[in-house]
Parts: C-alpha cells; structure tokens; sequence
C-alpha cells in the first residue's frame, strides 16, 4: 500500500477542483471498495478527498413525483427510508440483498454504483488483466469464469459489475446527476456505465473529477409492485450469481408496461429491452415469460465455467415474473 | 453398553469464556512486547523455476525499513527434513506463494509497502498444478515409511462378487481443495536475547513447534520457549509450524533482540499454512437380495505437493465400516507443483465418508432399501479387516435414535416428488465414525499448593475446544475436590511436555496423562499432602491397544430444499447422534458437535478452493471469494450423544469429538438433496447449477 494525502471537503467545488485538478486524486465515500483496492495495489491514489461531509445525504421526494436519493446516502438508510419501501420495492431489496450489515451501513449510493468488478483476476496484481493493466491479457477469457459475462462481453475482457444496487436503478431508469469542472450534467444509469469493447479500463462515462450527487428516481407508479430476486452461492453475503430487478403493471391479465433489469450477466448492469418487448401488450402466461427471457438471451455467449447463468437467468426471470403478475392479479 | 442417552447437565462453563468475551484473552499477536518491528514476507509470484535477482534498493530505502531479507543474506538452517521450515535456504521455488523474503519495519504499513517495490527477477521452468489422474503424476505413497498411511487392501474377489451381485453401484465422486480458514489467523512473535529464542505463536502443540525450531536453529531446545495460552481455532493449519515461524524467527536474528512480529493475511493463508488435498474417489459396492455387501471397493486418489508429501487416506474409510466378504481399498497420490497440503479437521475420513456414505445411499436407492436399514444389515461383529473385537460400536444405535427423532418413519422413500412452492424437499442419512486415538509421551505435574488447593501443570494447548476446562474437570474429579480447587496451567513449553492438540485426541491423551499423574501423586504423597507436595507423571502405555479396534460413530440426519428454479440448496434441519465414549462436559462437547456438522455443512454446500492450473494458485484467495457458511446458511442443528462407556480405550473413556462431527455431514445433505430432486450430485460442493434442469 503507497502512502498517500486525505482531505475531507467541506463543500462540492472545492472538493471538484482538488480531484479534477490532480491525475493522482480520488474521491473516497464509504471507502469499502476503494480502500481494499488500496491494500491489494489495484488502486495506488497519491491523494483521497472524502466526501462524506458533503450535503448529499438525504433522501428528497420531488413535487413532480420524482425522488432524489443523495450521493452519500448509506446503503443501510436508502434500504430502510420509507418512501424507497414503499414506492420502489425493488431498490430496497436490492440493496438490503448486498454485502453484509456492516458494509451496508458504510457504503454510499455513489460508491455502490461505481465499485469495481470483482473478477478475481483483475483483484490479483500478479496475474494478467486488460482492466487493471490495458493490454496485459485476460485471465478470466479461459480462466475461472464462473462469474463472468454471457452477454455485451468482448475478447478483452468478460467481467461483471457486482452491484446489486445498480441493476434495481436500471430497471428504474433512474438518471444520476453528476457535477464536474465543466458543470453539471445527467446521465441516465443504463448509460453509465460501459460495456468492455476495446477499453475496459473505463467502467463508466465518466471524466476524471466529475463527482456523482444524486440519483434521480422517476415518478413510475407501477413501481410499488416490483421485486428483486437474486440467486447466490449462499444464502447471504455472496455476490450475485444472477438477478433480476423487475416491475409489472397488469390489466385484466395482459402486461400493460414492464420494466426488467439483470445483474451478474454483463459489464454493466443488463436492461433487458428485448424481454419487456416480447412482453409488453402480452397476456400475463408462463410462456410469454419464457419467451420473454429467451428473447432476451439469445444473444449470450457463455464461456467454460458460466453455460448455467442462461437457464438460471430464463428460470429466475420467469419465476419473478410470475410472482408478480400473481400479485398484481390478486 | 448401549444405554439410553443421556441425561442432561450442562456441565461447567469454559473457564476462559469470560475473557474471551471481553477481550482480554490475549492471542498469539496480541501479547504486548518492548519495542516490536513488524514482518512483510515477499511470495513467489512463479509455480516453479528459480530467482535470478533481487533488487531491495528502492525497499530499503523506504522510512522505517530496518532489513530486507533473501536467501542472499539469510543465515543457514540446519536441515531437519521438513521443507516448509527451510526458508531462504535456496533460489529454488517450487509453488506459488512460497516465501523468498522478507521485509522488517518499524510498522506493518511500511513493511507492506517496502515489500511491493522489492523488484524480482525469475527464471521460470514449467510447471503442472492440474489436478487428475495421470500415469505421470500419480505414484503409490510407501505405506512402510509412515505408520500414518494404509497399505492397498485386497480381500477376497472383489471383482467376481460384483458381478454376482443383485445389486451393484459404481459411482466416482470429487471433493475439491478446501482450507481451514480458522478465526485466529497464523501469527507470530519472535524475540532472541541472551536465553534463547521466544515465540508467542497460534499452534496445536507448542512443544512440537520447540521441538521442531529448537534444531532448525541448532539450539537446545530448553533454549525456545513457545507460548500459546490461546488459539482461535486451527483445525489442523497449526498442527505443524509452517514456514512463517521460521522465517520470523530467522528474521528476528537481524534485531538486535527487538522481537518481530507476522500476522498472516487471508489470502497468504491459502498458499502457506496447509490444506485439504483435493479428492477423485471411486466407490464401487455390491449386495446381495437383503441389501447384504458382498462387496466394497473404494479407490482414492490424492492431490499431494512435489516440494513435501502428505498423503491423505480417503478410502480407508471403507476399510473398518462395513461388513462385505470382498473388499479392495487403494490410495493413491498425484504430486504436483503445488502448495504442500496438510490435516485439515477429519483428514481423509471428511472426503472418505462422504463418498462411501453417498455410495451407500445410491445402493439403498437402488436395492429399494430403507438407508437406514441398509446400514443396520451392514453392522460388523467384528472389526471386518483386523477381526479385533470393537472396544465398543453403537452405530445401530445412533441410526435408531437418530432416525426416531428426526421422524424418519413417515419418509417416502421416492426422490423428486415433494415440493413446498418453488422448493423440492428430501432428507438424508449418512454415518459418522473416526479413530479414537491416543498420543503417548505427556506428563503432568499435580502439586499441593495449600489448603487443598491443587495446581496442574501440561504443556497442551487449548484450540478452542474447550480443553482448559475438560482437564480441570478431570483433574478434579481425580483428585476428588471441587473444581475451585484446581488451576490448570497449559498453552507454553514452560509446563511438563504434552502431545498435539490433533486426532481428537487431545482429552484422550492429556485426560489420561492427569488422571495417571494424579494416581502417581497419591502414592507418593497420600491424601493429605503437604503445601508443595508435587509429583510429575504420565499415562503408560494403554493394555487394550491392540486388542480391541477403537472408534467413535454416529448417524447424522439432514432436511435440504432445492429451489426448483434456481438450484439454490438450504439445509434448513439437521440432526447428529453421537457414540463417542464418556462426555466429559457436555457444554463444550455440543459445541464440538456443532461446529463439526456447520463446518460440515460448509463443505456440503461451499467451500472450495478453485486453483487455476495456469498460475498453479487459488484463485479465490480471500473470503469474500472462498465461501464458508453463514448464520443464513445453517438452520436448525441439532445434536446428541448415546451414553457409551468404554473401559478399553483410555483411562478416562473418552474417545474424541473434535473431528467426528464432519463426518458424513456432506453425505447426509448430498443424499438429501437427490431425495428432494432425483438429481445425484457427486461432486462437492453442493452449487445451485448443479442442479439446474
Ligand atoms: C466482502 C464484500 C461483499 C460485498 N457484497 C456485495 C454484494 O453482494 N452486492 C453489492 O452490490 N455489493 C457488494 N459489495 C460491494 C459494496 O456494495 C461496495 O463496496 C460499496 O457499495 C461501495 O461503496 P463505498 O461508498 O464504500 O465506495 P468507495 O469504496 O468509497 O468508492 C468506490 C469508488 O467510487 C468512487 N466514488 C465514491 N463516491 C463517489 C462519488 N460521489 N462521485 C464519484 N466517485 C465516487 C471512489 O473514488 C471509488 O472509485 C461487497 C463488498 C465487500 C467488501
Ligand atoms: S475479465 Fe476483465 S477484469 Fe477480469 S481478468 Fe479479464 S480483463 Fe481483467
């Protein structure tokens, strides 16, 4: 671990202009993340500002009908703030499904977003990896890949984003606001992060020095009856093997809107588009689901270890599915 | 001798717990020393080959670096045969991880740091790390050279009974690489002055470790003192020291007497201090029209290390269980530029049983067979290979018991046809049985001190288990005063010399050693002794050793769900009865129970160390990687012991419980599970996909 400066900022400019103005520079929230990096030599910052003071710690309902989660909100009090509970389902189980208790209190909204693959290559400074080290090679292509991507991968890299925090956004479409030297600007979360292509050094659009504030969460009323389901090693504690974050809005048996996002399958958190196509307008059965999932995995390339994430991923989405349109209809 | 189970007092409470619990139990690192530095090790980044250079300038000339160390400047060790222990003596890497170094500072920080601009320089050979069964790499282990290891067995026609069999199982199951990951992690540390060398060290026998470092370093060994009052937790990684010891003590050469102070991280605890060699088994079972073996044949083949054999005996397991006229047991090795393995809790009965206790649940399923059944029609008289008569065998009633309380007798025998939801439902059995060993060679000291106060001194070591208080309470019952009255001394060769805390064997053999010292006191000093009245003593040899076969049994029972989406597995019931001779306390004994079944669960359903052949290292190296189960992982356990008296394996009855508890666990939730879906999984550990369809 190199030594490094820490600097807590007082105010969202002065914190900008310490990270934009200094290759080196990183900001730090719950640090959970970033911190291990640090021990393992993945990450080798010359200085960290914290941002944990910053005004961003709160959670607003907007008079449009819109809700604001702030960047340094912890995972532990967005899952338990009433307004997610109840009007987005889907976010609080997902959160609450992630890492552990003590992690949770800890983590950050903005933090649990851009935390870093896990693939155990990239965390291992003594093996090859594309993403730590561009061109170096990729251990995971045939390696253990167990976890790695069946869909939006290329040859130089096949990591996963571990967030489970991030596929429930996504199926949202939430926007996340974000400030940088240039002033500010929103990206939609599906945009937000990036699928490997020839630079999987770049998790996301982001510039250097650009500071994540808020996420934004539509209005989205059939919302209230959505559901994350996320299939793991262990009962609790494991990274997702795969989930699914799903919305439903039902009339008479027919599927009037949807909204369906899947974790563990790619680079980025996965908007299933192709699903909620085959499902929008169509009549709430098992073989629209399963139509639905295999419309969305036609298109997975699986590797030596991961053939299991694509029936795992049809089963679940099915089940999920059917779980909701259960409930809407009861 | 098989009487109804027990009736129920807890028993003292851990006579440590309190300390524990507040923190002021002090562990290996955690003894306050003058003035320490803090050690870094460098690890071998290449499976095998050669360093060709080492540049530490950029390492020393970090703030706070007061030695870098390599095999250039690191002193000779006498060579005492075990690999492990001769660190720095070579340019030679023969596995990945091994250490080739060492940075000392005055804080842990900048030894890390130091150590990463320590550039290396490699010549590299190639290496094999893959794991299978490959004329090239596999060898027979020679059974003369070490009491520890079986012979190939061969009885009968095997062959020729199989094929007259009505019914027949040939199945090949996988256990993979596991570590012992427990709580403490390894830690050292070391001081040299003018007396020698002391270590506060996390070990199973501190006079092992002085017996092992003392001529490593050409001392005598009253010149090492080790000190351990306690260890959270080993299971087998700290029977042995590893090359960490001997690398802190050899850097503490350097310091001018400053003592020098390593704790392993998680991830160096996957390449330095041991592990359960990965296991391809072969189980091949035959059984007449009543379910009757008329044959058992089980072929194991063991991953071993090039650089340091250890020879892991899985198929032994089916050399003593059942009855079966034919029966061929074979182990055999495959070496590989790997890590050296080591004992990890129930070395080879923990992968044995689970392939012979799934083999067994498949010749069930396949004779139409109650499992339970089949193993009641499988009791031996007596011990099938020796024909030595069973000190004491209550498996039948473990099974019986076992099987009353879990309410087997409503069981549907087919697989794949329950389902609560999205879940499919089954229950398993499996049996449990493990050696009753005993270690000759401790001695104790049992002195008067006043007023009927008693002082016992052995130089044990308490891993956890609870033996602090088990030897307490023997003690005083031998001495017939109230436990108050005894203050037992372990943990550090500064008490008379006792054997490993290993083979379950530890209350077996220091139980006896203070039983006997108590014996030789009295006659030497009567009933009424004089303050300071002092006897050191230990057991002798045991007369039925030899004449009876000594093992401990029991039968555990397991609920498991599999998702019939998803093939996630939960284990939310288990049940264990035991037959394991006297209980000495029944508190820490239920926790040893526990703890084996949890621990055997873990391995039912997670842990796994995936090494990648490539690199010739585990690639999930720390715990957020390598599973083991959690609270949300291990429902309702339960557990309980027949009340067995055994006059034949020790002096004080006891035969062991540290190991037998996982035993038979993965089987139990393995055969379970194929009842819930009618899929037979044969390779651990249990993962969802697995059972996808
Ligand atoms: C053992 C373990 C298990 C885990 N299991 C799970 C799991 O099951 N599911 C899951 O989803 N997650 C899991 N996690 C990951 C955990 O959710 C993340 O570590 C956490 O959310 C990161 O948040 P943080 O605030 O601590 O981020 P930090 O470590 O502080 O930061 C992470 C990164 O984001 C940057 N950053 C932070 N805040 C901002 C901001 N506002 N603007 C711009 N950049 C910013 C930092 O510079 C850094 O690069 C696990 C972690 C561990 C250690
Ligand atoms: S999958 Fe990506 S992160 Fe993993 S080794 Fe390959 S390049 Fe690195």
């Amino acid at each position: 671990m190199k030594p490094f400066d820490y600097q807590r900022a007082t105010d969202a400019d002065s914190a900008i202009s310490l990270v934009s103005g200094d290759p080196e520079a990183r900001y730090i929230g719950g640090g959970t993340n970033l911190v291990d990096h640090m021990k393992l030599g993945i990450a080798e910052p010359g200085k960290l500002v914290d941002i944990t003071r910053l005004p961003y710690d709160s959670v607003e309902s907007l008079p449009d009908g819109r809700v604001r989660i702030g960047a340094t909100v912890r995972n532990s009090d967005l899952a338990a703030e009433p307004v997610i509970r109840q009007r987005y389902p889907v976010l609080a189980q997902a959160l609450l499904s992630g890492a552990s208790g003590q992690l949770r209190n800890l983590a950050t909204t903005g933090g649990n977003l851009l935390q870093r693959t896990r693939c155990s290559y990239f965390q291992d400074v003594t093996t090859p990896c594309n993403k730590r080290e561009p061109g170096s090679g990729c251990s995971a292509l045939e390696g253990w890949n167990r976890h790695h991507a069946v869909l939006g991968a290329s040859e130089r890299c096949v990591a996963t984003h571990p967030s489970d925090m991030a596929v429930a956004l996504a199926a949202l479409d939430a926007d996340v606001l974000v400030e940088g030297p240039d002033g500010q600007r929103t990206v939609p979360v599906t945009e937000l992060h990036r699928l490997p292509g020839d630079e999987p050094e770049r998790d996301t659009v982001l510039r250097h020095g650009e500071l994540v504030t808020a996420v934004e969460l539509p209005s989205l009323p059939f919302a209230s009856r959505s559901r994350y389901r996320k299939v793991r090693d262990r009962a609790s504690f494991a990274f997702a093997l795969v989930s699914v974050a799903a919305a439903v809005e039902l009339v008479e048996g027919t599927i009037t809107d949807v909204r369906i996002a899947l974790g563990g399958l790619a680079h980025k958190p996965w908007r299933a588009t192709e699903a909620e196509r085959v499902l929008r307008g169509a009549p709430a059965t098992e073989e629209t689901f399963r139509a639905a999932a295999d419309a969305e995995l036609a298109a997975a390339r699986t590797l030596r270890d991961n053939e299991f994430k694509v029936p795992m991923t049809r089963n679940t989405l099915a089940s999920v599915l059917r779980e909701l349109t259960r409930q809407e209809g009861s | 001798m098989t009487g109804a189970t027990r009736a129920t007092s807890p028993g003292p409470e851990r006579i440590e717990g309190h300390a524990k619990v507040t923190g002021t139990a002090r562990y290996a690192f955690e003894h306050p020393v003058a003035d320490p530095l803090y050690l870094h090790p460098l690890r071998a980044t290449i499976a095998r080959g050669r360093v060709t250079s080492v540049d530490t300038t950029a390492a020393e000339r970090v703030d706070g670096v007061r030695l870098v160390l390599t095999h250039h400047n690191a002193e000779a060790l006498v060579p005492i045969g075990d690999p492990e222990l001769a660190v720095l003596q070579s340019d030679e890497i023969a596995f990945r991880g091994q250490l080739i170094g060492a940075v000392v500072a005055e804080t842990q920080e900048s030894a890390a740091h130091a150590a990463d601009l320590v550039e290396i320089r490699y010549e590299r050979m190639a290496h094999d790390s893959d794991f299978r069964d490959d004329a090239d790499i596999v060898y027979t282990p020679d059974a003369d050279a070490s009491p520890m290891l079986s012979p190939d067995l061969e009885e009968g026609d095997v062959d020729a009974a199989l094929a007259d069999a009505a019914f027949t199982v040939d199945a090949t199951y996988t256990t993979p690489t596991e570590h012992h990951n427990p709580l403490e992690p390894h830690a050292v540390i070391a001081a040299w002055d003018d007396d020698g060398l002391t270590l506060h060290d996390s070990n199973q026998g501190s006079h092992l470790v002085r017996d092992l470092i003392a001529p490593l370093f050409g001392v005598d060994k009253e010149r090492v003192s080790v000190i351990s009052p306690h260890v959270g937790g080993a299971f087998g990684s700290k029977g042995m020291p590893h090359g960490h010891v001997a690398l802190t003590a050899l850097a503490a050469r350097h310091t001018a007497g400053r003592p020098v102070k390593y704790a392993l991280s998680r991830t160096q605890m996957f390449e330095l201090v041991g592990y359960r060699p990965p296991t391809r088994q072969r189980v091949r079972l035959g059984a007449d029209r009543e379910g009757r073996l008329v044959a058992t044949e089980h072929d194991s083949l063991e991953q071993t290390s090039r650089f340091k054999q250890y020879a892991e005996q899985s198929a032994s397991a089916s050399r003593e269980m059942y009855t079966s006229p034919n029966r061929r047991v074979t182990n055999r090795l495959a070496a590989l530029d790997v890590p050296a393995p080591t004992w990890m809790r129930a070395p080879g009965e923990a992968g044995g049983m689970y392939a012979l206790e799934s083999a067994m649940d498949e010749l069930a399923v396949s004779a139409g067979i109650d499992p339970v059944e089949l193993r009641l029609r499988n009791e031996p008289e007596v011990a099938p290979v020796s024909g030595l008569p069973f000190s004491s065998r209550n498996l039948p009633a473990c099974l019986r018991e076992g099987a009353e309380r879990f309410g087997w007798h409503e069981r549907d025998p087919r697989p794949g046809v329950r389902r609560e939801g999205d879940w499919l439902v089954g229950t398993g059995v499996a049996a449990s049985s493990f050696p009753s060993l005993f270690f000759p060679g401790s001695l104790a000291t049992i002195r008067h001190e006043s007023g009927g106060k008693y002082r016992v001194e052995i130089g044990a070591v308490d891993i956890g288990t609870g033996s602090r208080t088990a030897l307490t309470q023997l003690a005083a019952e031998a001495l017939e005063v109230p436990v108050e009255a005894v203050e037992l001394w372990l943990g550090s060769t500064e008490q008379p010399h006792a054997s490993l805390a290993g083979g379950s064997a530890g209350t077996a053999s220091w139980g006896s050693t203070v039983v006997e010292a108590v014996r030789a006191f009295r006659t030497e000093h009567g009933h009424d002794p004089v303050s300071g009245a002092e006897t050191t003593a230990g057991a002798g040899k045991n007369p039925d050793a030899g004449e009876y076969a000594m093992h401990s049994y029991g039968a555990q029972f397991a609920e498991v769900r599999v998702n019939a989406d998803t093939g996630e597995v939960r284990v939310p019931r288990m049940l264990g009865v035991f037959a394991a001779g006297r209980i000495v306390n029944p508190r820490t004994a239920r926790s040893q129970f526990l703890g084996g079944m949890t621990m055997g669960i873990s391995m039912a359903l997670h842990e796994h160390s995936v090494v990648d052949e490539r690199f010739g290292h585990v690639v999930n190296h720390d715990l957020a990687g390598y599973h083991i189960a959690g609270n949300a992982d291990v429902g309702s356990v339960e557990v309980d012991w027949i009340d067995e008296h055994d006059p034949h394996v020790n002096p004080v009855g006891v035969k062991g419980i540290g190991e037998i508890g996982i035993v038979g666990t993965a089987a139990a939730i393995g055969n379970a599970a194929h009842h819930a879906t009618g899929v037979r999984v044969r390779d651990l550990p249990l993962t969802p996909e697995k059972f996808l369809r």
